[in-house]
């Protein structure tokens, strides 16, 4: 063959655009600020959704919004104490269950399952993430409400949240895991290290920071829940830490406060959303500082 | 138990002996070994590590050597759809015998990998004792074991002021000797290793083969190279692998180094090593 000569394609100075030039730049151009627009508008809604969440609640928030209950129409002041200790409560129960589950399930699939019984689980996972929380809800109601513990109560709601939380937690965390790289499971087997010392003493802290993110976003999806607990939970004017019996909890009281007629409701329905995000918010910054420290 | 000093070292030399007499740290026996697949990707591999020797495994890409060194210490099975047959002898024991652990096997049998791979949540000094630890043994001598070990590779002068930092802050070569520190702190009888100067540079190589000569004084050490002027400055022994149009690894010819290098008996060891193919 001979050789490509000069004739063939045309040498052009580099002062000179090539055909089209102008145009690739203005598309590029173009291309670029939609995309970096709608990653602004990302943060954007981000930022107009708590600023606004706290300008409308903030004027709810005194020393009573933390200590007391709510208080009857009519009545000056009142809190949503019991609410947020209904909250806690029942996310720690609802953690005690979907953090092990999910956390067994994680490994499970990403360490062990193959074949068909492994993408069973892992689309029955999906198709449980993709659940309406109310389905849950009315599911658990008519389950443990109606049949196996006859009332509302805080145990319901947990159940409920836990339902909800155990996809996410496996489906990050699987996610996580299979990022640890192979070379260091093999390192770890190479030194005569058992298969399950591999996983607990090697893998998993490997992979610490992002199953305790896995972990913060099923509760931060948990925590925001209204649906399931109106359900399951119902509400409860009072503080009780009892979680045999109805519950308060944010997303209700929110809700609650939200659909009454009154002005000063409304006002305080703000004021328990701020506290909800708050209560995320500080979570997920708490974990994050104490996951960044034990990172040295 | 770790022992200090030489006390532990054989040298069969010193006994009067040769190598001819000596038993075999490792024996293959017709080893065979699967990928997933129905054909093998090494076939009917009998080999011998001599101990307290450097034994090369050398071919060219995919003749199968990394798999015939994986075999060695059963870490060839944990490959998904993995498969062995015929038999490893460590000493006089058959290591895939029916009732034997792997992971016994692969405490008496140590391994170094191509690259690099401290555990990055780890201190250094927490990477040494890392398979002591993870097994679940009580490390009375931590601080001991830690500066026996990393002198072993030459690496105490280096770290001994930054041990509670990262083994990921140091460079390659350093890597891979704290991983070499963290297979011998295991007290293994072989050191298997992969390829272990393919990911570094030549002055790191240099430091990773002097220190292979100092280690056979007291560990067995069968390596993996696909550099074969680093086969012959490192070994005493050298295994040439190759596959053939069936794709399927086969062990050529093997023989002290010296021979294999300058007088091999088959035609094809020697096309291979004057750089004819491969």
């Amino acid at each position: 063959m001979a050789a490509v000569s000069g004739a063939l394609v045309a040498r052009r100075p580099l002062s000179q655009a090539l055909p089209g030039e102008l145009r690739r730049r203005m598309v590029d151009r173009i291309a670029m600020s939609l995309i970096a627009s709608t990653a602004l508008l990302g943060c954007a809604v981000l930022l107009f959704v708590v600023s606004y969440v706290v300008v409308r609640g903030a004027p709810a928030i005194d020393v009573a919004f933390f200590t007391e209950g709510p208080k009857p129409y009519g009545e000056e002041g009142g809190g949503v104490l019991p609410a947020i200790v209904g909250t806690l409560s029942m996310l720690l129960l609802a953690s005690a269950i979907a953090i092990p589950a999910g956390l067994g399930t994680a490994i499970y699939l990403s360490e062990f399952g193959r074949g068909a019984f492994a993408h069973a689980v892992r689309f029955a996972l999906d198709l449980l993430a993709g659940m309406p929380s109310i389905v849950i809800g009315v599911f658990v109601w008519s389950l443990l409400v109606r049949q196996v513990i006859g009332r509302f109560s805080g145990i319901a709601g947990a159940v409920a949240l836990a339902i909800i939380m155990i996809p996410i937690v496996s489906r990050t965390v699987e996610e996580i895991l299979r990022l640890v790289p192979d070379a260091l499971r093999e390192g770890s087997l190479a030194l005569g290290v058992p298969r399950w010392r591999t996983i607990v003493g090697v893998v998993l802290p490997t992979a610490r920071a992002g199953v305790i993110t896995g972990v913060m976003l099923s509760l931060a999806r948990a925590g925001g829940e209204t649906a399931p607990l109106l359900l399951t939970a119902l509400g409860n004017q009072f503080l009780s830490f009892d979680l045999t019996s109805p519950i308060a909890s944010l997303p209700v009281q929110i809700y609650n406060y939200a659909v009454a007629p009154y002005e000063d409701w409304h006002t305080k329905a703000w004021g328990s959303a701020l506290v909800l995000v708050s209560v995320i918010g500080c979570l997920s910054l708490v974990t994050r500082i104490a996951t960044r420290r034990a990172r040295l | 138990m770790i022992t200090v000093g030489n006390d532990g070292v054989r040298t069969f030399e010193a006994a009067g002996r040769t190598d001819a007499d000596v038993a075999p740290a490792l024996r293959t026996e017709g080893l065979t070994a699967w990928y997933g697949g129905p054909n093998p990707a090494i076939a009917d591999v009998n080999l011998s590590v001599l101990p307290n020797k450097a034994t090369a495994i050398i071919g060219p890409s995919g003749c199968g050597k990394s798999t015939a060194l994986r075999c060695l210490n059963r870490m060839h099975e944990v490959i998904r759809g993995a498969r062995v047959a015929g038999r490893v002898y460590l000493e006089e024991e058959d290591i895939y015998a029916p009732g034997v652990d792997p992971v016994r096997v692969r405490r008496r049998i140590g391994m170094v990998f191509q690259k690099p791979n401290p555990f990055p949540m780890m201190s250094i000094f927490d990477n040494v004792i890392a398979g002591l630890r993870l097994s679940g043994e009580r490390v009375k001598n931590a601080d001991e074991i830690v500066w026996r070990c990393l002198d072993a590779v030459g690496l105490w002068g280096e770290v001994k002021d930054k041990l509670r930092s990262s083994g990921s802050s140091l460079s390659g070569g350093q890597q891979q000797r704290l991983c070499i520190a963290r297979a011998i702190a295991m007290e293994p009888d072989v050191l298997l290793m992969d390829e272990p100067c393919s990911a570094l540079d030549p002055i790191a190589t240099y430091r990773i083969e002097e220190l292979i000569s100092q280690l056979k004084r007291r560990y067995t050490i069968a390596i993996v190279t696909h550099n074969m002027q680093q086969a012959s400055r490192v070994s005493d022994y050298t295994a040439f692998f190759l596959a053939g149009p069936d794709r399927v690894g086969r062990l050529v010819e093997y023989g002290p180094t010296e021979q294999i290098f300058t007088n091999p008996k088959e035609r094809r060891t020697e096309d291979y090593i004057t750089g004819r193919f491969g």
